[in-house]
């Protein structure tokens, strides 16, 4: 039998098993094939940041729950790293359920590296449910949407929150997100009407998506999957999760470019047998 | 070598293994795990909706506003207790008044958003010159995107057959569209492979404590 032949009839458990073998192995090596270099969308993501006064607020939304962690978290943690490196100060919402508890984490990790204080410097409003709605609401007043702070503390009584009314009052919106709602609504539902700058991390599955959003200006800068959260990391110089994993995610795709090759090679004899067809 | 003595870790490590052991083959462990993840997640989510929806929401500031109670409210709560006539047939229909105002409330805020977000936008974005002095890249880049569309949306041109001129000019479109679902498959390996690397990470790092981060 030939090797097209024997390659047809290959178990798919191998290729299971060797591109768990990839991913394993670079993590416990810890070798390096590649430097990550940041492109121009992950350069828009930081400079959108870097061109803040310090002391203006931004929205960072985190819309995502554990289910993509391996992708939004790092760029969740490497950008509230950036802002607060900035003293800029940030007002949290989650439009996921899984959210709040992900926004604390990184607030817990980013807030005791650069002493900053939760409530003065950041707040976590927490989840609201009715997605486009809520944006639209928020619009109109944040306060109002989200009366409490996620611990119950009324906005009122939260520093970070004063003069804080509405969209007018914010600098930048920061979107790490996971699908819907997400990016895409925050771009329509307040980039549109309340012109605020957007930035965007988003998981690579969606990142196609966004690209028109990008060339048309509605995004200042998108981070796409785990290779976009890496660049970033490169470039706010704290390198984490998604910088560890770009090897064993390099190593995977060439397996799987050469496994469609190998395979599409494999099915050409049976294709010319049927005439083409 | 540091094994986690958290319980918590433990048991996500020995649910995500048993997912994995799917990839084998369909198996008992696997089903336990897939029958645990549909019962945990739909009993999760029913206790976070009301402990973060309802209960701030509606029955906090109904119920227990003291002096700045919103009466208002009773509203919505008629809305939502509504919904619940689907279960008795013969009232079923009273439901309709709060799916209506769903239906009612969510396409206006789409449309609208669509429209300012999407529609406007996205022509303005395609208006582009076609010759930028002193930048070949970007008069190239232009070029690349307007062709791209016009042929795109003529492949979409159903109202006469794809022959002769048209039918070339679609075909262009379809080339275009072959690359975009490239891009698009290229990026769901991506994603995939990185949430198989989440999952390694932690039962590397956070389970069995090989690997320092």
């Amino acid at each position: 039998m030939s090797f097209f032949a024997n390659l047809r009839r290959l178990d798919r458990r191998w290729i299971f098993l060797a591109i768990g073998l990839l991913v394993v192995v670079p993590l416990l090596a810890g070798f390096h094939i590649a430097p990550v270099l940041p492109g121009s969308r992950a350069k828009g993501f930081y400079d959108a940041i870097e061109k803040l006064p310090p002391g203006s607020t931004v929205v960072l939304a985190g819309d995502y729950d554990p289910g993509t962690i391996a992708e939004n978290y790092p760029m969740h943690l490497a950008a509230a790293r950036q802002l607060m490196a900035r003293n800029i100060k940030i007002i949290a919402v989650e439009l996921y359920p899984g959210g709040p508890p992900l926004a604390d984490r990184v607030f817990r990790i980013a807030g005791a590296e650069y002493h900053k204080q939760e409530r003065i410097d950041y707040v976590n409003l927490g989840y609201k449910s009715g997605n486009e709605a809520v944006m639209s609401q928020m619009g109109s007043s944040i306060p109002v949407t989200f009366p409490a702070d996620r611990s119950g503390v009324p906005v009122t009584r939260i520093p970070v929150m004063k003069g804080i009314e509405n969209f007018g009052q914010i600098a930048l919106l920061v979107s790490i997100s996971a699908g819907y709602p997400g990016t895409k609504e925050w771009v329509q539902q307040v980039v549109s009407r309340y012109h605020v700058p957007m930035i965007a991390g988003v998981t690579a599955v969606s990142a196609p998506e966004y690209y028109p959003y990008l060339q048309a200006g509605q995004l200042q800068g998108l981070l796409g999957g785990m290779a976009g959260g890496a660049e970033y990391e490169v470039l706010v110089k704290h390198e984490g999760l998604a910088t560890r994993g770009m090897d064993a995610q390099s190593l995977a795709h060439v397996f799987i470019a050469f496994m469609i090759l190998l395979g599409n090679l494999a099915a050409l004899p049976q294709r010319s047998a049927k005439g083409g067809k | 070598m540091h094994l986690s003595g958290d319980i918590g870790v433990w048991i996500a490590a020995l649910l995500t293994l048993g997912i994995f052991s799917f990839l084998y083959k369909d198996n008992p462990a696997y089903k336990l795990c897939e029958h645990l993840f549909v019962g945990v997640s739909a009993g999760y989510y029913v206790v976070l909706n009301y402990f973060s929806v309802v209960r701030p929401n509606l029955l906090d500031p109904l119920f227990h506003g003291g002096a700045h109670t919103d009466f208002l409210l009773v509203i919505p709560l008629g809305l939502g207790v509504l919904l619940f006539s689907r279960f008795f047939p013969k009232g079923d229909w009273l439901s309709r008044w709060s799916i209506a105002l769903i239906l009612g409330v969510y396409p206006a805020l789409r449309i609208t958003g669509f429209g300012q977000g999407d529609f406007v936008e996205q022509i303005h974005g395609t208006m582009l010159p076609l010759w930028v002095p002193g930048h070949w890249g970007t008069t190239i880049g232009n070029w690349i995107l307007i062709v791209g569309l016009l042929t795109t949306l003529i492949f979409f041109f159903f109202s006469k057959e794809h022959k002769g001129a048209l039918g070339g000019t679609a075909r262009v479109g379809v080339y275009f569209l072959m690359v975009s679902f490239g891009a698009s498959y290229g990026y769901t390996v991506m994603a995939r492979i990185s949430l198989l690397i989440g999952r390694v990470m932690f039962l590397l790092h956070d389970w069995l404590g090989v690997l320092h981060l």
